[in-house]
């Protein structure tokens, strides 16, 4: 049976279809049947709109290949639409020829009235592509008429009717799905079995359909082996947070007041009281951040995490942070803005605030985690660096990274290289050592009384100062510090052609999206280098003489070219800048293009 | 009987305040309080806004924090949950806690996180040389309300009853023994405790509290709360506050059959809203009462070795 290279599914509904549940136990299916997976949930800014509207569209899309892949695709190979909005919504990503699975009971005239759009519009579907269009709820309630419900309830399985059909549609077994529901409704073991009778029904119906699958069945991928989970980048930071917690043995407080979409990492923690992961739900932005200063002072671990205006609001905070030198962590998961902007979506437009968005001169180290899985090794560097050179740290995520699940491979504690915690060193608060760092001493314990506060500091006790010469002095000496941390990093990994005439530089999560296009690039003759920074202060000290040794760089970003402008001015290299600022990640198709465009430039 | 003496918990520092600011007599309270409490320096952390109250914390051998404006606060709420060892006390003025740090006093209030917070009201922006803070007086004249102050003030007591405080009581710094006896009161305490200091800024609104706080006009126009105690006031204790239907009244002392009862609720707004000088002012506790704490797990129950079921907690599978 011939298999395919990648397939990539849309599921899409209102938001309160169940369609994220679905997308997720069809991924945690292919996973454990040894296919790669990308997920996207791209879910809508309004919880629950107006059923039926174009803004409560919730989609999810997810890719699976039996080789690895590093996005959750751009173009679909199969499309379900449960109604008109969600249909208008994803059609045009649609492959020719593609399958279009749509619920007719949703397809009613009053529903593309909701959507504002004319029944006409799936008149020529046929001719573009493979449609299978038919009643969805009236046969959900056919297949659990059986069991005792009431209507709403029995309507309400008709996502796993749904997933049932896709399982089938892609060769991929119902049990893990079967195991799930017995679990998720072991307490209603009647919602428990429509679920699981309506996941049949579904899965039994596409036999019946005639489809050809064999188009949309992949093979095994050949990662390297180990033991695997599927894991978010929100779960990624909840493991390293426990990881740090437990080999330190030293609380955290994890603090942070509910934002899109950052919250999720707040509803990550409140499970890992027992792992010393302790939350404060604060009044606001700034008191979550300050909450954390207050730990840090008091010789506790301290994460703070915020999204786009949030940062903002923590600005003041983290100018305290810098001059009493404090070690934090403050996750920001950007999203598109300016202000409220489009908090759902995502982009890369924060890389300027956290690394200047402070008044007077306030350096701070700033990383950015390249994929879901690496959200994990991301927070523990960026502990490591805080405890290390005591102050504060940004790590840079954003909407699409915290919630897209990828493969993880599941580490030996053993083989994790974790910081160490060691309070009062010195005598004297600002005595530092050979990284400028200074001794972090906490209250409680006798002989080390100090007191800390914003005013410029002098000395080794950190005295209030108004003195000129001083504060130039420390002006230059945190600088100092903060560029001391570049020594601690890893060399830059060069990926694609080593030797092309082309570097190729991103950051954060668009690195699936770059290396993909890398390859495309490569396979069509047109070699490019590429070098992915997860560290962006102090940038590593390889990059200036790397930069040099290309003809031609050029930064892709998810701003209007905030890091290409940073390497222009810190390098002085021609630096070109390809950007997209439109809420949602790098398609390769047109990184590729741009790429070639830039590469070419000369003979147009 | 405790170990600790006054010069345990003052040190070298040169105090900045302006001379004769009324600061100097709540840091001697302090200093003169904190041996009683039996607790060794090192247990104490002074964490203070902006402002000039805001200086406390170097002017006292504890560990200190001088944070940012308004969000004193905030950072203790940290610092307390984080190690419940540690006594926290916060400093802070009318600007700093009322102003720009609101909100996060009444919610500091409402969760009843055990630190004490000390307020000094000196009803005027300090620090910033003489503007108008949130307890301005109506009318008051400051440089930036040359025609005096319109808005209405702030009343901190019923703000910080209506938030949820544990403990509310009033002190002032003309009177440090009885400003030691709350501030030791406060301590004991256990919950949030907020204690309202009328302080004299000496430069910018000179003598604001002089016609009840000074010595001699005490006792015509103070009354000290003591539990259980009628509300009396006068040279010769013959005047009291009566509590009618429609409120506190002035009567002979004879008629003061309302003894304070610093455990209601409803009493202790009423108390709160008395405006001098149609009234004495109340000194002491206005209110206590014992309620749940806001506080977080101090250790890591887990260990290491629970790591690699966590990392599992989603189904895993084995590549081969």
């Amino acid at each position: 049976m011939s298999t395919t290279d990648v397939i990539v599914i849309r599921i899409t509904g209102d938001s309160g279809d169940g369609v994220q549940l679905v997308g997720e136990q069809l991924t945690i299916t292919a996973a454990l049947t040894g296919r790669d997976v990308r997920t996207l949930p791209d879910f809508p800014a309004e919880i629950r709109a107006p059923a039926g509207t174009v803004a409560g569209v919730s989609g999810f899309q997810l890719a699976m290949a039996e080789h690895a892949i590093f996005t959750a695709g751009e173009s679909l190979d199969v499309l379900v639409a449960l109604n008109p909005a969600a249909l208008k919504n994803s059609l045009e990503h649609l492959n020719q020829g593609g399958l279009l699975i749509i619920n007719e009971d949703s397809f009613q005239d009053k529903d593309w009235k909701k959507a504002g759009m004319e029944k006409s519009f799936l008149d020529n579907c046929a001719e573009h592509y493979q449609v299978v269009s038919f009643p969805l709820i009236s046969q959900t309630l056919l297949a659990v008429e059986a069991i005792e419900l009431t209507k709403p309830q029995a309507t309400k399985t008709k996502n796993f009717y749904v997933l049932g059909l896709v399982l089938w549609l892609f060769d991929l077994p119902t049990t893990t799905c079967q195991a799930f529901i017995a679990k998720k409704f072991k307490a209603k073991p009647d919602v428990a079995k429509a679920n699981e009778m309506s996941l049949l029904a579904g899965y039994n119906y596409a036999m019946t359909l005639e489809l050809s699958r064999r188009e949309y069945m992949v093979g095994q991928t050949s990662r390297a082996s180990g033991e695997y989970r599927q894991i978010t980048g929100v779960e990624a930071v909840g493991l390293a947070l426990a990881t740090l917690t437990t080999h330190t043995k030293v609380p955290m407080l994890v603090s942070g007041y509910p934002i899109t979409p950052s919250s999720s990492i707040l509803h990550e923690c409140a499970r890992l009281a027992d792992f010393g992961v302790q939350l404060i739900q604060a009044e606001d932005e700034i008191a979550a951040i300050c909450a954390c200063i207050g730990a840090a002072y008091g010789g506790r671990l301290a994460l703070t995490c915020t999204s786009g205006p949030g940062l903002d609001l923590k600005s003041e905070s983290l100018g305290l942070a810098v001059v009493t030198e404090l070690p934090l962590v403050l996750i920001d998961v950007q999203r598109a803005g300016a202000s409220t902007g489009l908090p759902t979506k995502t982009g890369q437009s924060d890389l300027r605030q956290a690394l200047y968005g402070r008044h007077g001169e306030a350096p701070l180290a700033v990383l950015a985690a390249n994929s879901p899985a690496d959200c994990f090794n991301t927070i523990i560097e960026a502990f490591t660096i805080a405890l290390r050179y005591m102050t504060p740290v940004i790590v840079l995520l954003d909407a699409y990274l915290a919630n897209a699940a990828e493969p993880w491979e599941i580490p030996a504690v053993e083989s994790l290289n974790l910081p160490e915690i060691k309070y009062n060193r010195f005598p004297k608060p600002f005595q530092r050592d050979e990284n400028l760092s200074r001794s972090w001493n906490i209250p409680g314990t006798k002989d080390f009384i100090h007191q800390l506060g914003g005013l410029e500091k002098q000395g080794d006790e950190g005295r209030v100062s108004y003195d000129a010469d001083n504060h130039q002095k420390m002006v230059n000496l945190r600088n100092e510090k903060i560029q001391g941390i570049a020594a601690s990093y890893a060399p830059l990994v060069i990926e694609g052609d080593a030797k092309a005439g082309i570097l190729l530089i991103g950051w954060g999560s668009t690195y699936g999206s770059l290396k993909s296009a890398v390859a495309q690039c490569l396979a069509q003759g047109l070699p490019v280098a590429y070098v992915h920074l997860r560290q962006l202060n102090p940038l590593p000290n390889d990059l200036g003489p790397l930069l040099k040794s290309y003809e031609k760089v050029l930064v892709a970003e998810l701003n209007t070219g905030q890091l290409c402008q940073l390497i222009r001015a810190t390098y002085l290299v021609d630096a070109q800048s390809i950007s997209q600022c439109n809420g949602q990640p790098f398609s390769v198709s047109q990184l590729v293009h741009a790429i070639n465009k830039e590469a070419n430039y000369e003979l147009l | 009987m405790s170990s600790y003496k006054r010069e345990d918990f003052t040190n070298s520092n040169e105090v900045r305040w302006c001379p004769g600011c009324g600061d100097y007599a709540i840091l001697a309270a302090l200093q003169k309080m904190l041996p009683e409490l039996g607790l060794a320096p090192e247990q104490h952390v002074f964490v203070s806004g902006i402002g000039c109250a805001g200086r406390l914390p170097y002017y006292m051998n504890t560990y200190g924090f001088h944070t940012i404006h308004g969000r004193a606060t905030a950072v203790a709420t940290g610092l307390k949950t984080m190690r419940d060892d540690l006594t926290v006390w916060v400093v802070t003025g009318d600007g700093d806690a009322l102003s720009i740090g609101g909100n996060h006093l009444i919610h500091i209030l409402r969760r009843n996180v055990n630190v004490n917070i000390l307020l000094f009201n000196n009803q005027v922006y300090g620090l910033t040389k003489g503007q108008f803070s949130p307890t301005s007086q109506k009318g008051q004249v400051t440089k930036t309300s040359p025609q005096g102050v319109t808005n209405e003030p702030l009343n901190p007591l019923s703000l910080a009853l209506a938030a949820g405080a544990s403990f509310v009581a009033r002190a002032v710094d003309k009177d440090p023994n009885h400003l030691s006896a709350i501030l030791k009161k406060a301590h004991e305490h256990k919950g949030c405790s907020f204690v309202e200091i009328y302080q004299d800024c000496n430069i910018f609104n000179n003598g604001a509290f002089d016609e009840f706080a000074v010595k001699n006009n005490r006792a015509d126009n103070t009354i000290v709360l003591e539990e259980g105690q009628p509300l009396l006031y006068g040279a010769q204790k013959d005047k009291a506050l009566h509590l009618a239907v429609e409120g506190f009244q002035k009567v002979a002392a004879e008629e003061g059959l309302y003894h304070h009862n610093p455990a209601s609720f409803i009493d202790a707004m009423q108390l709160a809203r008395l405006r001098f000088p149609d009234f004495p002012v109340p000194l002491g506790v206005y209110y206590q009462q014992e309620r749940p704490l806001f506080t977080l797990e101090q250790a890591v129950k887990k260990s290491v070795s629970d790591l690699p079921a966590l990392y599992r907690a989603r189904a895993s599978w084995q590549q081969s």
